[in-house]
């Protein structure tokens, strides 16, 4: 399998703060990547070194096999870009930016612009200074899937969008991404659209990476919620390693248990009867809180 | 009624950090240039005889027509009429500047809002705005009036000066008052305001080389005619006041009727595609920069038609030429060969300078598009940033020379018509215009570079093109060492018609802009965007 993206030790300075300070990161050709991680965490100047819009103070970064700083013209008319405050210029209308990027871009489909202009409820005649936030992310949105790419950048691109034109867009994206070969990096705090829609993801924190993988891989890093009914007492379940939070109530039992301990517990909770158990897998917000938990504590 | 001004006071605070170095600049050289001239005039002309010469020079018309009448031959009187225009020119931009700026173009950036929801009134911000801009007016006249008092001229005339400034400096922040609630746009509200300026000046121009009654429709004329040091006329005072009262009220009318962030100016839905013109980097550098051309386009059609219809005049009222000294006078205002050519190559002076305002505006359009995040989705496509960059430089460079040739073929038509010679004038002050060519683009090549090495003080550039119209005009006179006056562009350029055209100065002018753009675009094609 090919990498669309590949990052390894990137760093960017910006004066005295570093906004990326070693960051690694790898998207297969083919899946819809998840970029996660708190404000000020380095997407938006990851995508941006990935765009040839910054230079790197050290590190390097390829994407589709070119350097996004030296092969600009030829990597860029096969990407496509929605950043995530989109400012648009105020006397022209939004039908005409997305013909105006599109073309600029090398071309794109007339039937495609009008079908996604009629998904997403757009008025294409009104003037940028008109549009609403999430107008003018539809006009971004509209003006990148026009055009036949097969990498998309995206920044946050529903974060202006009501939860109707939020499902489009995840319609649309699914639709893109199920051809073959095409990419998509997805910046988002949405965790339910990270969740419907991504293959992997990339969890980054202060400007590194902090976790890598497909969402089960990265469950398998947090802890389960257990709660169970026992025929009889249960001794020294508090001393297990990787238990946590445990209430007892008579025979009943409740607690959380990391991942990796979770056979050695549930040995130990057979051993003392167990007459009904439940479990509920962590979920992607403990996950993702855990780790934003940390950058805060900073 | 209280709670509609509400935080007014801390908006007007926020202002004064904003502009903590702006408007204290302003205000220093609004207040030096008077005292300053005066002081150098003494000088000059120490007894009443030089005045008595020099003054018979001034009342010719083509100088009436640049700088208004001279209403008294004294020391006072002829600084009021030197400086008097500039003065009251540069006080009515900084009064439209500073209340857009706080007013309109906070609002268009969506700051306003984030403000408006805490608690500040519907009338706060238009308030503040024109607090700051009127705080600004006010206090740049008592310090005129000051300085003006220093020298050692009679305390009425400085009193009068300080206030027609003052005045006119109100009266312009309130027609930018009304000007920012009718566009959505800041940039369309600065321009309506400064066409009203542009308007005003050359009414006066009209009325003061014509019939009389004209001067009176113009704010300008109004302020020139308060006569500082020429029997004061207090009551004129009264016409600027009333128009900042009617402006004023008007513009408070509009707010309360409009929503925040819209204009008085209702929107028209646009196409829903683009034109196939709107392909790239250059037609869309056309339609963010036409407008802007367009008008400029109209304001030097019509300022060289002015300009040039005066001069006429003077080749027949002359009767100076053979008064050396004056001759000598007259050289430092422009050109050394002949009343009419001196005033002509003055007159393509300032024009030269007035289109660099252009020419500047088109050159940091580069940098508005960056700073607001439009400039990111473009080079995101296959457009490099240096073809990006030439879409907006062609409009600078070639836009300029576009409006140089409008103000060089209307002034001819206009010298032309009257002299019975159409053929040969136009033509002639064609090449005169654009002899200025080079100068503006060295301030382009400033802007260009500054864009591309050091892109936070691209507002330099205005400095460096306000610097060259103060050299320009009042460097001379106010006996600064040469270096400095060679330091603008301008100081170089062949001053035709007069003297002989010679190339090699033109040459240099354009190397030095090739320089300034070489390592603009080098710094920018290496450098971050945003």
């Amino acid at each position: 399998m090919s990498d669309a993206i590949t990052t390894t030790g990137l760093v960017k300075e910006f004066g005295r703060t570093r906004g990326l300070d070693g960051l690694d990161l790898t998207v297969h050709t083919g899946e819809v990547h998840g970029f996660l991680g708190p404000n000020g965490a380095g997407k938006t100047t990851t995508i941006r070194i990935l765009l040839g819009l910054m230079r790197p103070t050290a590190g390097t970064a390829t994407l589709l096999g070119g350097d996004p700083w030296t092969d600009t013209a030829t990597l860029h008319s096969r990407l496509a870009y929605v950043p995530g405050d989109v400012t648009l210029w105020p006397n022209l209308s939004g039908g005409e930016v997305i013909d105006l990027l599109g073309r600029m871009r090398g071309g794109f489909d007339a039937k495609r612009k009008a079908a996604l202009i009629e998904r997403f409820d757009l008025d294409p005649t009104k003037k940028g200074r008109a549009y609403s936030k999430g107008n003018r992310q539809k006009v971004a949105l509209i003006a990148a899937l026009a055009s036949d790419v097969e990498l998309l950048l995206l920044d946050e691109p529903t974060s202006g969008l009501d939860p109707l034109m939020e499902e489009v867009f995840r319609q649309v994206i699914v639709e893109f991404s199920r051809e073959e070969g095409r990419t998509v990096l997805l910046s988002s705090h949405i965790l339910a659209e990270v969740e419907a829609l991504c293959d992997r993801v990339t969890i980054v924190r202060a400007g590194r990476a902090v976790e890598t993988g497909t969402l089960t891989e990265l469950r398998h890093l947090t802890r389960t919620a257990i709660s169970a009914e026992l025929s009889g007492p249960v001794d020294g379940l508090a001393t297990l390693a990787g238990v946590h939070d445990l209430r007892a109530h008579n025979s009943h039992v409740s607690f959380d248990v990391d991942a990796p301990a979770l056979g050695e517990v549930l040995r130990h909770l057979t051993d003392a009867g167990v007459r009904s158990l439940t479990s509920q897998p962590p979920t992607l917000e403990e996950l993702f809180l855990r780790h934003y938990d940390k950058a805060a504590a900073r | 009624m209280r709670g509609l001004f509400s935080g007014t006071g801390s908006l007007v605070r926020l202002g004064l950090r904003l502009d903590r170095v702006r408007l204290p600049v302003w205000v220093v050289v609004l207040a030096i240039l008077p005292a300053g001239t005066a002081a150098n005039y003494k000088s000059l002309y120490p007894t009443e005889r030089s005045l008595q010469e020099v003054s018979g020079v001034l009342t010719n018309p083509s100088l009436v027509a640049l700088n208004g009448p001279l209403f008294k031959v004294s020391l006072g009187a002829l600084t009021a009429w030197k400086i008097g225009v500039t003065e009251l020119i540069l006080i009515a931009l900084v009064a439209v500047f500073t209340v857009v700026r706080h007013s309109r173009a906070e609002e268009e950036a969506g700051r306003l809002e984030l403000l408006g929801a805490t608690v500040v009134g519907r009338y706060a911000a238009l308030t503040a705005a024109l607090v700051l801009a009127g705080g600004t007016a006010v206090v740049s006249g008592l310090l005129i009036t000051l300085g003006m008092i220093g020298t050692g001229l009679p305390a009425a005339g400085a009193v009068a000066m300080g206030l027609e400034m003052a005045v006119t400096g109100l009266a312009f922040a309130a027609v930018a008052g009304v000007a920012a609630q009718l566009t959505e746009s800041a940039r369309a509200a600065s321009g309506i305001a400064i066409a009203v300026l542009g308007g005003a000046y050359l009414l006066r121009a009209v009325g003061d080389t014509g019939p009389t009654w004209v001067s009176w429709l113009s704010p300008v004329g109004w302020a020139m005619r308060v006569r500082p040091y020429a029997t004061e006329r207090w009551w004129v005072l009264l016409l600027p006041l009333a128009l900042v009262c009617g402006c004023t009220a008007a513009a408070y009318r509009l707010v309360g009727h409009r929503d925040l962030g819209a204009g008085m100016v209702a929107q028209r839905p646009g196409p829903a595609s683009a034109a196939p013109s709107l392909a790239g980097p250059l037609g869309l550098a056309w339609r963010l920069q036409r407008g802007l051309l367009l008008a400029w386009v109209v304001g030097l059609a019509l300022g060289g038609a002015v300009m040039g219809g005066a001069a006429h005049g003077l080749a027949t009222s002359g009767t100076f030429t053979d008064n050396q000294q004056l001759m000598d006078m007259l050289a430092r205002l422009g050109g050394p060969k002949g009343i009419v050519e001196a005033y002509l190559a003055a007159i393509f002076g300032i024009i030269g300078i007035t289109a660099t305002a252009y020419t500047v505006q088109a050159t940091l359009r580069m940098r508005a598009e960056e700073t607001s995040g439009r400039l990111e989705p473009l080079l995101t496509t296959r457009t490099g940033r240096l073809r990006w960059a030439a879409g907006h430089l062609l409009f600078a460079l070639l836009g300029t020379a576009l409006l140089l040739a409008v103000a060089g073929v209307s002034a001819g038509l206009a010298y032309g018509a009257q002299a019975h010679d159409i053929g040969g004038q136009v033509p002639r002050m064609l090449g005169d215009a654009l002899v200025q060519l080079p100068a503006t683009w060295v301030l382009a090549g400033l802007g260009v570079a500054l864009f591309g090495l050091l892109p936070r003080l691209v507002a330099v550039t205005w400095a460096g093109l306000i610097a060259c119209f103060l050299l320009l005009e009042v460097g001379a006179l106010l006996g600064l060492s040469q270096w400095l006056v060679d330091a603008s562009p301008f100081a170089h350029v062949p001053k035709l018609p007069g003297s002989a055209f010679t190339v090699t100065p033109l040459l240099w002018l354009l190397a030095v802009a090739a320089a300034l753009f070489a390592g603009g675009l080098a710094g920018f094609r290496r450098r971050d965007i945003g």
